[in-house]
């Protein structure tokens, strides 16, 4: 159960392995956090980082692998996963995502359906499903890792966060759609992460480790804030961001 | 009970809107986000369930259950015998989540006033007792009187006092019922000499899955372990349909009260140990947001019901029996988060403590001043704002006073003040497994939510508790760790062992039960990896 500062009993993470996922896993298994499930594409490291958090303490974590490229499955895999947590979860976190590629000469096509269903329609689909059951519990919280990519999308990675953008707007409206039902939904914001996501990229204005998000989403919980700004500054920052006329938007480095 | 009737759908047991009982059929199919309808309704008898957000008085950690209103005995019996059937679930939808769901689907619920998640469960049932609320005649020889759950002790005070009885134990609101103050075993004032709450019940009459069992202390030996275990079980072993109370006799409504002030923690504390024992009832307030002088000034107010001979034969003696009616003052509304803030509340503080005469004795008090200072404004839980407060009351033996200053000053130190701290002397335990008070000290302190060190100050505060044989007020928790629970209640085992007698498939369960792990306590299969096991890296 959720207690009074909303500090989970039992986590799932869609997109497990993921560097700011182990950190707030780390965070929560150190606090009262006892039942994990990591949910993701790598066996391997999946196992990895299970091992690492039942040394931390965890005294119950399993695995489960996923294919993100088949929304279609969605459904299924968070059924197994809440199966595997033992039939109910107070924390579900969806980290799943990936960047585009980058790109020297056009876009491809394929890659830009990848992204989008890597970053929106399996999120979107796994979300719809999570939703359901957390009602149907009567109590939960939903995570949801998007990033400031979608607030304004760059020329830089618009695959991205343009799909990005889509997950956001989609985990905000399923905020309201729950409401009154004893479940609620953060979306997170954060800049820059230093990752392995991002890693070999140039950093942005602003950069945070995973452990500087994984921090604000603790306290983004604990306040029941609706949308988590890692740093919260970026707020706004971006409210600025926003009101740029496109011909300054399209020559800021990228 | 026939096992036949087990069967029966919720709707046919209690007549159901038709919303509710689509969702009922939407707990076999496939999960959906339910469109939420009429949140807010209280259940009336005639549409008495509804999907509700609960939360305890604190309102932290809200959760969504079907809420019933039986009306008598028998619909809690059919209620509870449905919630205590396996869920088969149709054939092959076997994997369904709800259906690995922990066991404990139904908890009673009287007027909320638990400070966290007692009364309300997740996804499950929970039991309004508020039209279980008959009120029987007083025996005027032994003040025995028979009273429904639902009874609120401000119903109950207000039929026996024109009569000339008291309830025997009160704590600081009448706003809870009979079947709440029998659940927590609740404490009042006179804990020191007189005990809580059980001890003044000759008998319940407990609803359990395997029916009506009317059980007191003078029993049979199982009958009365099945009373002691539900004297701060926290509603875990049934659902308490009515009980027998022992009122004290009373001449008038008023107290004769003598009150003190003090400096600094230690003289309080010596004072409470000298000479509280004089007294029937004794409290003490402690200012923990002072930001000069010594630790823990303090104001002491002790005192006993005044004799009529005590008011003369002005207004008041003619008025022996009076109780004030209700203020009619509320909170509205939710207030900003900010509102109770660090200065408000030092305003407050010096405020009570320089109203607080240096050293009175003998002062005529109206009652309800005295017990229920609270009670004059409505929803005062709301001033804490949107994000609630939480309580954290520990008991600790009478060597505990070095743990009462630590807890007053690591939170202050935590950047996280309690706006309000009462302190008191309990006397000997009771005899219940989950019952709270520890001969010694208690001390309650009251946080409101926010502060980012304050959950692992009060993490830390526990340890420490736990250490010092201490624990925690479970009526008022919504926050412990489950593992000190064992520390904390070494005889939990035996609330699990009588649960396990009435309902086997341990049907019922609260959010705090589940929390704290208490339905699994020494079950067998404990390192049972679980249903998930299998699926590991499928």
């Amino acid at each position: 159960m959720l207690d009074a500062f909303g500090h989970p009993q039992s986590a799932l993470v869609l997109g497990g392995t993921s560097d700011i996922a182990t950190a707030l896993l780390g965070a929560l298994v150190a606090d009262r956090c006892r039942t994990v499930v990591l949910a993701g594409r790598d066996d391997g490291r999946l196992r990895a980082a299970a091992a690492r958090l039942a040394d931390a303490g965890a005294t119950s974590v399993e695995t489960v692998t996923f294919d993100a490229t088949r929304p279609e499955d969605a459904d299924r895999v968070v059924a197994r996963c809440l199966a595997a947590a033992g039939g109910q979860v107070d924390l579900a976190v969806m980290a799943v995502g990936r960047l585009d590629q980058p790109r020297r000469d056009g876009l491809d096509p394929a890659d830009v359906a990848a992204v989008a269903t890597v970053n929106f329609a399996w999120p979107a689909a796994a979300l719809a499903s999570l939703a359901g059951h957390l009602c149907e519990q009567g109590q939960g919280r939903i995570v949801v890792l998007s990033s400031v990519a979608g607030v304004r999308v760059r020329p830089a990675n618009f695959p991205y966060g343009a799909a990005k953008r889509g997950i956001d707007a989609f985990a905000l409206a399923l905020a309201d759609e729950v409401a009154g039902s004893g479940v609620s939904v953060h979306v997170v914001r954060p800049g820059f992460v230093h990752s392995k996501m991002t890693a070999g990229r140039r950093a942005a204005p602003f950069a945070v480790t995973p452990a500087e998000v994984a921090e604000a989403v603790r306290r983004g919980i604990e306040r029941d804030e609706r949308i988590i700004w890692v740093p919260g500054f970026l707020r706004w920052v971006f409210v600025g961001m926003r009101l740029l006329p496109p011909a300054l938007w399209r020559r800021l480095p990228a | 009970m026939s096992s036949g009737e087990g069967g029966r759908p919720l709707a046919e047991i209690i007549e159901l809107p038709d919303a509710q009982a689509r969702s009922e059929a939407n707990l076999r199919g496939p999960a959906r986000v339910p469109r939420p309808t009429a949140r807010r309704r209280r259940p009336t008898a005639c549409q008495p369930a509804s999907t509700r957000v609960l939360s305890g008085w604190g309102r932290t950690a809200p959760s969504v259950a079907t809420v019933v209103r039986p009306a008598d005995g028998r619909q809690v019996l059919e209620l509870l015998a449905r919630a205590s059937e396996p869920s088969d679930g149709t054939p092959g939808s076997g994997s369904h989540p709800s259906q690995l769901a922990p066991a404990g689907r139904i908890i009673a619920r009287g007027l909320g006033r638990s400070y966290g998640d007692a009364a309300q469960r997740a996804g499950g049932l929970v039991v309004d007792t508020s039209a279980l609320d008959s009120l029987g005649p007083i025996d005027p020889d032994r003040g025995l009187v028979e009273v429904g759950s639902g009874v609120g002790l401000d119903a109950l005070i207000r039929h026996a006092l024109p009569k000339g009885w008291f309830v025997p134990v009160t704590p600081g609101t009448r706003h809870v019922t009979v079947g709440g103050a029998v659940a927590a075993d609740v404490h009042g004032k006179n804990h020191h000499l007189e005990g809580s709450f059980c001890s003044h019940v000759a008998e319940i009459a407990l609803a359990t899955p395997t029916g009506m069992h009317v059980v007191g202390p003078d029993g049979a030996p199982e009958e009365a372990a099945l009373f002691w275990a539900t004297a701060g079980g926290m509603g875990l072993t049934g659902v308490v349909v009515s009980a027998t109370v022992r009122l004290v006799p009373v001449e008038t409504s008023w107290m004769l009260v003598d009150t003190e002030r003090f400096d600094d923690l230690d003289t309080l504390m010596a004072t409470m140990e000298a000479s509280d024992d004089r007294y029937r009832y004794s409290v003490a307030w402690v200012d923990c947001s002072a930001r000069r002088g010594p630790l823990g000034r303090s104001v002491l107010t002790r005192g006993d019901h005044a004799p009529r001979a005590a008011l003369g034969t002005g207004r008041r003696g003619r008025r022996a029996v009076a109780l004030a009616s209700p203020s009619g003052l509320r909170v509205p509304l939710p207030a900003p988060s900010r509102l109770v803030n660090s200065h408000i509340v030092r305003a407050f503080n010096e405020a009570w403590f320089r109203r607080a005469p240096r050293h009175q004795t003998a002062a005529l008090q109206p009652l309800d001043a005295f017990f229920y200072p609270l009670d004059g404004l409505g929803d005062w839980n709301l001033l804490y704002g949107r994000a609630g407060f939480v309580q954290y009351q520990f008991a600790v033996g009478p060597d505990g006073g070095e743990l009462v200053r630590r807890a007053i000053q690591s939170t202050t130190e935590a950047g996280a003040p309690s706006s309000l701290a009462v302190l008191k002397r309990f006397g000997p335990s009771d005899p219940g497994p989950l019952s709270f008070p520890i001969a010694g000290w208690t001390l309650a302190l009251d946080f409101p939510v926010g502060p980012p060190g304050l959950p692992g100050v009060l993490d830390r505060l526990d340890e420490m508790v736990a250490e010092a044989g201490g624990r925690v007020y479970l009526a008022k928790d919504a926050r412990l760790r489950p593992e000190l629970l064992g520390a904390m209640y070494p005889r939990a085992a035996e609330l699990l062992a009588a649960r396990l007698s009435v309902d086997p498939t341990l049907s019922l369960g609260s959010d705090l039960s589940r929390r704290l792990g208490l339905d699994d306590l020494g079950r067998p299969g404990d390192d049972d990896p679980g249903p998930g096991g299998g699926l590991a890296g499928a």
